[in-house]
């Protein structure tokens, strides 16, 4: 189930082919393929031990891969040094999972995302105004910029860390189920956020969760990892509409939500 | 020696240090800081106004008490206790640099091992564990031994010996502080290691730095006298307070009031440091005076017509909780009733007092809170009246949120899931084990003897938390509280928990209260919902089949169903695939 999602017209923002990943005896990933087109959202859906976090972690470049090639804007960062990934690391942004855990409590919300501009000096003054700029498209005021993170709802918090990750406009962008710790309509209204920045700013992003909906919400194509593989993927629609692989049904009859959802048996 | 409360510090490096709470002044505190103000000022002012008085030659040598000189004289004629305030200067100051230095070392040191590379964070760590093994005052001594006599050289040698526990401290702190989700990101920004250690690291430990350089400044001041004492510290004509006592001590025999100025002094400052260190840990420590929890009875005819018939199992009417301080409710005036066999699901956001409702109802109330209750039965239980934990344990049946919290990871199930059963019910041993493996068996746990002597670790979530079912299920209680039972798990272990749940429900007949941020889940689990908002119920859904958007009634259950994301799917053009002989994950 390895086939590309659409015919190669530009070259891709991440193209991952054989991607293999170990710790110790334990095979992690297995030969995952996956392309993502500038502009386009992946979702990757996958239960716990899927490998999901182990992609992510590959992706912005703190886990080394054993073989296979992951070509981010050019680079491949499975044969790049150090020096190459440390240039390479700035410009694939993460956005961890959790609002309360991901903002350091005793800084101001401008001095982390001046961190984010420029993380050796980090100087508020001189990025004023773009930390305004940012605050108020992911929907806050530019007034709330010297306050700390205590001060605000989880989802306020969430839609900081929000900021930080797309202050500097980076290639790639990989959201780490950054809706699993928020209430359902602050989720919602996250993900509106999401999908509003994603269409006005052209962002390449990926979208990793286990929840199957909201993924739905967000991505174009999705990817379905099981136990380290990619077991189906293709657009959303798509895959959701007739999966082929009987983990992607199974996944599908579990949300609570879905047509073939029961509780028998 | 160094830690003025081990515990506390080890609390407050677990605590989030997320929300400054207000600072919490308390007498210990302010009296240590007051004694500590007063020593601050002898120490400035003693020797501007008595210092002839201390170093001059006087007149009556080796006197003891008089009105000219209430602590005596020193065998040159020098009135003690003008030589006692006069040496808090150089003691104090002499405490004070060896804090500083064991400090400034210890920390940078402390830090820098959590973000070196991991082999030098080993080595570092193992060097730190080696030095914390031996004796404060016995490095002390021996590196003042090497060094030799003076007052840098002891200085020195009692900030050398102070600096593994200053390094011990920070390592611990540090740990945990750079593997937080803000850390790993700010470095994988680029965020260089120094500034990694200024911006982040050090400001989020603060506190309990704070608290043992307190602790750390007594024990210097104790340290460096003891060296003195001995003879290594202030030579003469230089003097502190180790030195007078050692002065004192040949002629305690004749004139014991010359011993009292300097150890009085020393006791009192070590005394004043002592109280702040443990004042500080106190305000840092938010359960230290928070009040117990209170459940009473409330007067007041019933809101709302509470729907009793002859199978109810709980009647709960008018659940109140306030927050014990503010006084501001949490929960405002819920009722409800359960009947046998039925599962009421009660759905909200955070802070909606979901949780709260439960929790008076196994009357599990955390600190700080004050609940009341108009009627609260249980089976025929009065829960609001004297209540033995052994009624509880046999009526209600709890399971939580993260099964892998709830389980002590350093026991057996067997042993820890048995002691409600042997412990308040009155079960031998033997026959806990042998009820557990049966209802280990109901929950379909292969090998059931052989679970309940593994270890909560040796099984997956699924696993644990049916484990947890079956045993909250094994005393047949009237009712089963589950709070967000499976919001910890994979959409298909969930579906697996809920079934369980449905089919012991439908077997046993025991109610069940659900409570969960879900509505998908609750729809498809629960006979009846309520949905609570702000503490208060908003809706009563009675109906859960056909629930939808348009069936329910208020504009808060409304958006909570159009925020809840369902997949949504087109007609699928083929036949489902199938697993392979339907493979357990």
């Amino acid at each position: 189930m390895s086939e590309p999602m659409s015919e190669p017209t530009v070259e891709p923002m991440v193209d991952v082919r054989g991607l293999d990943v170990a710790f110790g005896s334990a095979q992690v990933l297995r030969g995952v393929d996956l392309r993502l087109e500038r502009g386009r959202t992946v979702g990757v859906v996958g239960e716990s031990g899927s490998g999901k976090s182990t992609l992510a972690k590959v992706l912005v470049g703190t886990v080394r891969a054993a073989s296979g090639t992951a070509t981010v804007d050019g680079v491949d960062i499975v044969a790049a040094d150090r020096r190459a990934m440390r240039a390479y690391r700035r410009r694939t942004q993460m956005i961890p999972q959790d609002p309360y855990s991901s903002l350091s409590p005793r800084r101001t919300i401008a001095q982390t995302l001046a961190e984010a501009i420029d993380p050796a000096r980090g100087r508020v003054a001189t990025h004023e105004q773009l930390i305004a700029e940012w605050l108020v498209r992911v929907g806050l005021s530019p007034e709330m910029m010297h306050r700390h993170p205590h001060e605000f709802s989880g989802g306020q918090r969430q839609r900081i860390a929000i900021a930080r990750g797309l202050i500097i406009d980076p290639h790639l962008v990989i959201a780490d189920e950054i809706t699993s710790a928020l209430d359902v309509s602050v989720q919602a209204q996250i993900l509106e956020l999401l999908a509003s920045i994603k269409e006005s700013m052209g962002v390449t992003m990926m979208f990793i969760s286990h929840n199957l909906a909201v993924v739905q919400r967000v991505s174009d194509d999705v990817v379905v990892l099981y136990q380290g593989e990619v077991v189906e993927s293709g657009p959303v629609e798509q895959v959701y509409s007739d999966p082929q692989h009987w983990y992607t049904r199974r996944l599908l009859d579990a949300d609570p939500g879905a047509p073939g959802f029961s509780l028998a048996g | 020696m160094t830690e003025s409360n081990p515990a506390a510090l080890a609390r407050m490096a677990e605590a989030p240090a997320d929300r400054p709470r207000r600072f919490a002044w308390n007498p210990g505190l302010v009296i240590g800081l007051v004694m500590l103000a007063v020593v601050a000022v002898i120490a400035v002012v003693a020797p501007l106004m008595l210092g002839t008085q201390a170093t001059g030659v006087g007149s009556d040598p080796g006197q003891g008490t008089s009105a000219a000189h209430p602590l005596g004289t020193d065998t040159l004629g020098r009135d003690m206790l003008a030589r006692t305030l006069v040496a808090t200067q150089s003691t104090v100051l002499m405490a004070l640099f060896a804090t500083a230095l064991s400090s400034i070392v210890g920390i940078a040191f402390g830090i820098g091992v959590w973000l070196a590379p991991r082999r030098i964070r080993e080595l570092g760590l193992r060097l730190i564990e080696f030095a914390v093994s031996y004796p404060t005052m016995l490095v002390a001594i021996i590196v003042a031994a090497i060094l030799g006599q003076g007052v840098v050289q002891v200085v020195v040698a009692v900030a050398v010996a102070n600096i593994a526990g200053f390094a011990r401290l920070t390592a611990n702190l540090a740990a945990k502080i750079s593997s937080s989700e803000y850390v790993t990101t700010a470095r994988l920004m680029g965020v260089p290691v120094h500034r990694l250690a200024l911006r982040h690291v050090l400001p989020n430990m603060a506190e309990p730095i704070l608290i043992l350089i307190a602790g750390a400044f007594s024990g210097a001041l104790v340290e460096i006298s003891g060296l003195s004492f001995i003879g290594l510290g202030a030579q003469s004509p230089a003097f502190d307070w180790g030195t007078l006592l050692n002065d004192g001590l040949s002629r305690i025999a004749v004139n014991p009031i010359v011993i009292v100025g300097p150890a009085v002094a020393l006791t009192f400052t070590s005394l004043a440091a002592l109280m702040v260190g443990d004042g500080l840990a106190a305000a840092a420590n938010p359960r230290s005076n928070s009040t117990r929890a209170r459940l009473v009875r409330a007067e007041g005819e019933p809101a709302v017509v509470l729907d009793e018939a002859d199978d109810t199992v709980l009647v709960a009417d008018g659940i109140t909780v306030l927050h014990g301080t503010t006084g501001r409710p949490l929960v405002s005036d819920v009722s409800f009733t359960i009947r046998r066999g039925e599962v009421l699901g009660i759905v909200g956001e955070s802070g909606s007092g979901k949780s709260l409702t439960a929790s008076v109802v196994a009357r599990l109330l955390g600190e700080g809170l004050e609940a009341s209750a108009r009627r609260l039965e249980l089976g025929g239980t009065d829960l609001l009246g004297r209540v033995s934990g052994r009624t509880l344990a046999s009526k209600i049946g709890l399971v939580y949120q993260d099964p892998g919290t709830a389980l002590n990871p350093a026991l057996i199930l067997g042993t820890q899931l048995s002691d409600v059963l042997t412990m308040r019910l009155g079960f031998s041993r033997r026959g806990a084990l042998g009820l557990l493996a049966r209802a280990f068996e109901a929950v379909k746990l292969s090998d059931p003897e052989g679970r309940l002597r593994q270890h909560p670790h040796q099984l997956s979530g699924g696993m644990k938390q049916r484990a947890m079912i079956a045993s909250a299920m094994s005393t047949k209680p009237d009712l089963l509280i589950a709070d967000e039972p499976t919001t910890a798990l994979d959409v298909t272990v969930q579906r697996e928990v809920l079934s369980l749940l449905k089919r012991m429900n439908e077997q046993s007949g025991t109610a069940v209260l659900f409570i969960s941020h879900d509505l998908g889940v609750v729809r498809a689990l629960c006979d009846r919902v309520l949905v609570m908002k702000d503490g208060r119920i908003v809706e009563r859904i009675d109906d859960v089949a056909t629930l939808s958007e348009d069936t329910v009634q208020h504009p808060y259950t409304k958006q909570l169903l159009a925020a809840t994301p369902t997949v949504a799917v087109k007609a699928p053009a083929s036949a489902p695939a199938k697993a392979p002989g339907e493979a357990r994950a």
